[in-house]
């Protein structure tokens, strides 16, 4: 296996071989990603979120810019959803990003959703560990943006950015059930259209609000910015860092990291074992359990006591 | 269990913004199951072969009506050999003549499609070529 | 007489009611039960369903004068000139330009010498997109789908020995625009020709590029107020010029039907005319200079009730919304191209057949000017031989058919003035969704017309795909053999050609005169000025067309497409 070796010395397309074995949960997968978790959990995650047609790839791209321009290595995951139906999708985000993607410390990968639901998979967050591995500083995760599911970003990201726009008509009423409680920091995109002023005010009503019963020290800003003009860029580049920078000195990067390890302890146990546990119900045993649910007998919960203790104990 | 699928890098080369098939092409193929990385038009040579290796896909298909062809697929085709990836696949639709399309195919370009050319041709060709190791 | 029955007698009307009724329960019904119809329902390209059989009914309550009219008068459904090909036949002019300004030139003269009447210039993609030809985004299109123009020295070279107050010109030009026609007006000038004198036309129209060809250069606002200068320049000083053409040749290739096209394009052509208005320009100023671009396809009724339409449409909307009061306001003028994206590159010489039967849609439409497509077109550029015969196939219609001989032949046949009434509903449909929307620039940045297109264009692939949809040696009547047809080349040696030339002009030039002029001109830019005249006077400096527009993305920023598919 010397992909991750090359991966490792820095080469990009050893790195997409990588991206590509894991994401495709080939047989290697563990081997690989366990090869590379000593070299990780050096870099800042920051999760893009908000509805589509909020312009989240024309900001990354200005995001990744100003990065480039401070001397960080950076990464982008851009999620778009795969079909229910064929498995297929339509990867179009990068193409916001054209103008940072030749850069040699830029690395922009596309994924669909492959049939799971959330807005981060399973298979995003390893992609991230691989990111994380090949020594990039600053790892941007675009989801899809189809609101609640796109909660689970905070499971994953340091720094959690949401972008709204004036122009779609979104009530930031509608949308504080979901996504206006996860931002560390809100922008208020397009603010060329629109009445963005008014959004501003409203968002900065609705954290007060919400910050009165949580005891943190960070207050989330909220940014007026606008891509096309290249307007708010460099505040948003200032805010994450300051963001990163408040959470090493808070030392809650401690807590959302142990927090980050668990959760992959608890993923990677809870699919493992329910999978060997389900490998043995694929057997003339297993038959004869259902039967007995069916016929009565026993209850699924007996049923799953029982395997625990025939195989696990 | 392995999820494997085919990834397809669609780009129009250069100027030419004629992009009525590419987008039916691109369409066809994601409805067939392949993930599509589409990099839409005004693209270099060098942006579509960085993007490629980035991605990691199968096949890098080019829609070119433009004439410049000659130009564009051979240029392509050196990038890809002078990063080690040649394993991509490269072939393209577009008006492309005849005798230009047999030089492009002996350069190494696998498929050229034609007006009149059926998405499910072009979907069929795709999975020869790549082959059944993936759905 | 019972109301809404205007063409006819209302007691013969019921006559008729009863015989239809009639028929239908005898003769139709027979027929049907011994052999019933090839499909269930009959559809136009814009989804229009087809009736068995149009009758008097079907028009019954039209006011022929109101609505359908006489030659050369409102609402001109049937021609915008009272006397139309029975005194001049339409223009015929073909597209043509390919590798250097020279060999463009040497084209045009044979083209002069064959017995066309106007020019027709198209560009190669780096100077429809304003790049230079040295730039790395021009590499290996240089010249190659069109002629390559970098600064006034190549426009000199494309018309030499060309006397353009003779001559009317067809540039098409579209973000680029102001900057070409420049060179255009400045070559004339050198030519000793005053600006009054040129007859001509610039595309020059910015809007369908964001939604169809994609050869858009700055944002959709400041890309309109160029439009509306160069309109306002062409008012004041060539009233014989046309400052734009609205295209919907354009909309149409890249998927849209038919109701499309027409809805889009006037569209486009009434925010044009606003846009003007706004400027502080009064309407019968500048719209009888408006000009108009077509699709022909080959549904073949469809596409005449389309023509028809347009006209009805503009007419009104110049009167009634815009207060037009000169007669060349509210005509609708149009320039017409066969259809290229129905060419096939089976079988190609069937595609003679389809020119023919779109180019006499087209005149049957009432068209002022017509290129035919040339059958080789879906291989490759076209040859002089097969550009002939597309000529001569405009030739035979005008001198042999005899369908020039009478005004609007098809006036008043049921089907026709059933589906022109039919197209133009479905077009104020569309009015009312764009206006919904906020306006066409809104639209577009919105992605309204990009999605409806490619829409369309999916549509359509997929009736081929299932064989709902027959095209004749592709997905019906295919054989396998391939018929060659000659092709012709390009030089390879065009690219290092022209950008010797762009050097060598470079080093001639006084390149302080350039950095003055180009430095004034994004002066101008930022006071929202017209550009028009520092244009022109960058263009006499011999600034290039990759400066100029270099100088007004660094104003007006650049556009990039939204994700459509």
């Amino acid at each position: 296996m010397g992909l991750v070796e090359d991966m490792l010395k820095g080469d990009k397309r050893a790195l997409s071989r990588v991206i590509t074995l894991v994401e495709n949960n080939s047989q290697n997968c563990e081997e690989i990603l366990s090869k590379l978790y000593p070299h990780t959990g050096n870099s800042q995650i920051i999760g893009v979120t908000g509805p589509p047609g909020s312009g989240k790839s024309t900001l990354i791209n200005h995001l990744v810019r100003e990065f480039v321009r401070k001397g960080y290595k950076v990464g982008v995951l851009a999620i778009d959803p795969s079909s229910e139906f064929t498995g297929g999708a339509l990867l179009g985000d990068r193409i916001r990003m054209l103008e940072v993607s030749l850069d040699s410390n830029v690395f922009i990968r596309s994924m669909g959703t492959r049939g799971t639901l959330g807005g981060i998979s399973r298979k995003t967050k390893e992609v991230v560990r691989v990111l994380e591995a090949f020594g990039k500083d600053k790892i941007i995760i675009e989801t899809i943006g189809a609101g609640q599911s796109d909660i689970e970003i905070t499971r994953t990201a340091h720094t959690v950015i949401v972008v709204l726009t004036p122009e779609t008509g979104d009530d930031v009423q509608v949308l504080k059930a979901g996504i206006m409680e996860i931002g560390d920091i809100y922008v208020v995109n397009k603010a060329d259209i629109g009445n963005a002023e008014f959004m501003v005010e409203e968002i900065k009503a609705l954290i007060a609000s919400k910050s009165s019963n949580v005891s943190k020290e960070w207050t989330a800003p909220v940014i007026k910015a606008s891509a096309k003009k290249k307007e708010g860029i460099r505040e948003l580049v200032e805010q994450v860092e300051k963001h990163w920078n408040y959470l090493k000195v808070s030392g809650e990067i401690n807590k959302l990291e142990e927090r980050r390890v668990k959760n992959e302890v608890v993923d990677t146990l809870n699919r493992k074992i329910s999978n060997y546990l389900l490998s043995k119900l694929e057997s003339e045993f297993g038959k004869e359990i259902f039967d007995e649910i069916l016929k009565r007998k026993e209850s699924p919960y007996s049923v799953v006591n029982r395997l625990i203790k025939k195989f696990l104990c | 269990m392995m999820a494997e699928k085919i990834r397809v890098l669609l780009a129009k080369p250069g100027l030419d913004g004629h992009d009525r098939g590419i987008k039916v092409v691109a369409r066809a193929l994601r409805d067939s199951g392949m993930e599509v990385i589409y990099l839409g038009i005004r693209n270099t040579p060098e942006q579509i072969v960085e993007t490629a290796i980035q991605e990691d896909v199968d096949v890098i298909g080019l829609s070119i009506l433009s004439g410049s062809h000659m130009y564009h697929f051979p240029r392509i085709l050196q990038l890809l050999k002078e990063r080690k990836a040649e394993d991509i696949v490269v072939i393209g639709g577009g008006i492309i003549p005849q005798e230009d399309k047999e030089k492009l195919e002996k350069m190494g370009v696998k498929a050229i499609f034609g007006p009149g050319t059926s998405t499910q041709e072009i979907i069929k060709k795709i999975k020869e070529l790549i082959g059944n190791k993936k759905n | 007489m019972c109301r809404g029955i205007n063409l006819f007698n209302s007691k013969k009307i019921d006559e008729m009611k009863k015989s239809i009724d009639k028929w239908e329960k005898t003769t139709l019904e027979e027929s049907l039960k011994l052999k019933s119809e090839r499909k269930k329902e009959f559809f136009t390209s814009s989804n229009i369903v087809v009736k068995r059989v149009y009758t008097p009914l079907d028009i019954a309550n039209k006011d022929y004068l109101k609505e359908i009219g006489l030659p050369g008068e409102y609402p001109f459904t049937r021609g915008i000139h009272a006397t139309m090909y029975r005194a001049r036949i339409w223009t015929m002019r073909q597209f043509a330009g390919f590798g250097t300004a020279e060999q463009t030139n040497k084209r045009f003269k044979y083209l002069l010498q064959h017995g066309e009447t106007g020019l027709s210039v198209a560009f190669d993609f780096p100077t429809l997109c304003g790049y230079d030809s040295d730039d790395l985004m021009s590499k290996g299109e240089v010249g190659a789908c069109g002629v390559a123009v970098d600064t006034l020295k190549d426009m000199e070279i494309l018309f030499e020995g060309i006397p353009l107050n003779k001559v009317t010109t067809s540039m098409t030009i579209n973000g680029p625009a102001a900057t070409i026609w420049s060179m255009y007006i400045v070559t004339a000038e050198k030519q000793g020709a005053k600006k009054e004198e040129l007859g001509g036309t610039i595309q020059n129209d910015i809007l369908k590029e964001y939604m169809a060809q994609k050869s858009f250069i700055f944002p959709p606002e400041p890309s309109l107020k160029l439009v509306v200068d160069t309109i306002e320049y062409a008012s004041k000083y060539l009233p014989k010029w046309n400052p734009i053409s609205i295209s919907g040749y354009h909309i149409r290739e890249a998927g849209a039907n038919a109701v499309q096209e027409l809805a889009f394009t006037l569209a486009d052509g009434l925010t044009y005319v606003e846009a003007t208005l706004e400027r502080g320009l009064k309407v019968d100023d500048f719209a009888p200079r408006l000009s108009f671009f077509f699709a022909c396809h080959n549904n073949f009724f469809e596409e005449i009730a389309k023509f028809r339409a347009a006209r009805r449409i503009w007419a009104r909307e110049m009167k009634e919304r815009f207060q037009a009061k000169k007669k060349r306001s509210l005509w609708l003028r149009f320039h017409t191209q066969t259809s290229g994206c129905t060419l096939t590159a089976q079988q190609p010489y069937n595609n003679i057949v389809r020119v023919a039967i779109q180019a006499l849609a087209a005149v049957l439409g009432g068209t002022q000017s017509l290129h035919t497509n040339s059958m080789d077109e879906a291989l490759s550029l076209p040859t002089e031989f097969a550009v002939r015969i597309a000529l001569r196939t405009q030739q035979i219609i005008a001198h042999e058919s005899g369908v020039t001989d009478t005004i609007d032949p098809l006036g008043g046949s049921y089907y026709v003035e059933w589906l022109t009434d039919k197209m133009e509903e479905e077009c104020y449909k569309y009015f009312d969704k764009i206006d919904k929307l906020g306006g066409v620039v809104e639209g577009i940045k919105r992605g309204f017309f990009q999605k409806e297109i490619a829409n369309s264009a999916h549509k359509y692939q997929e009736g081929i795909d299932k064989g709902e949809i027959i095209v004749v040696g592709v997905n019906g009547y295919a054989t396998e053999e391939l018929m060659p047809v000659p092709i012709f080349r390009i030089e390879p040696e065009v690219e290092k050609k022209q950008i010797e030339r762009l050097k060598r002009v470079k080093m001639e030039r006084n390149s302080k005169k350039v950095e003055e002029a180009i430095d004034q001109l994004k002066k101008a830019a930022e006071k929202e000025e017209n550009l028009m005249p520092y244009i022109i006077n960058a263009v006499k400096e011999y600034a290039t067309l990759g400066e100029i527009t270099k100088a007004l993305k660094e104003i007006y920023g650049e556009y990039h497409e939204l994700l459509i598919y």
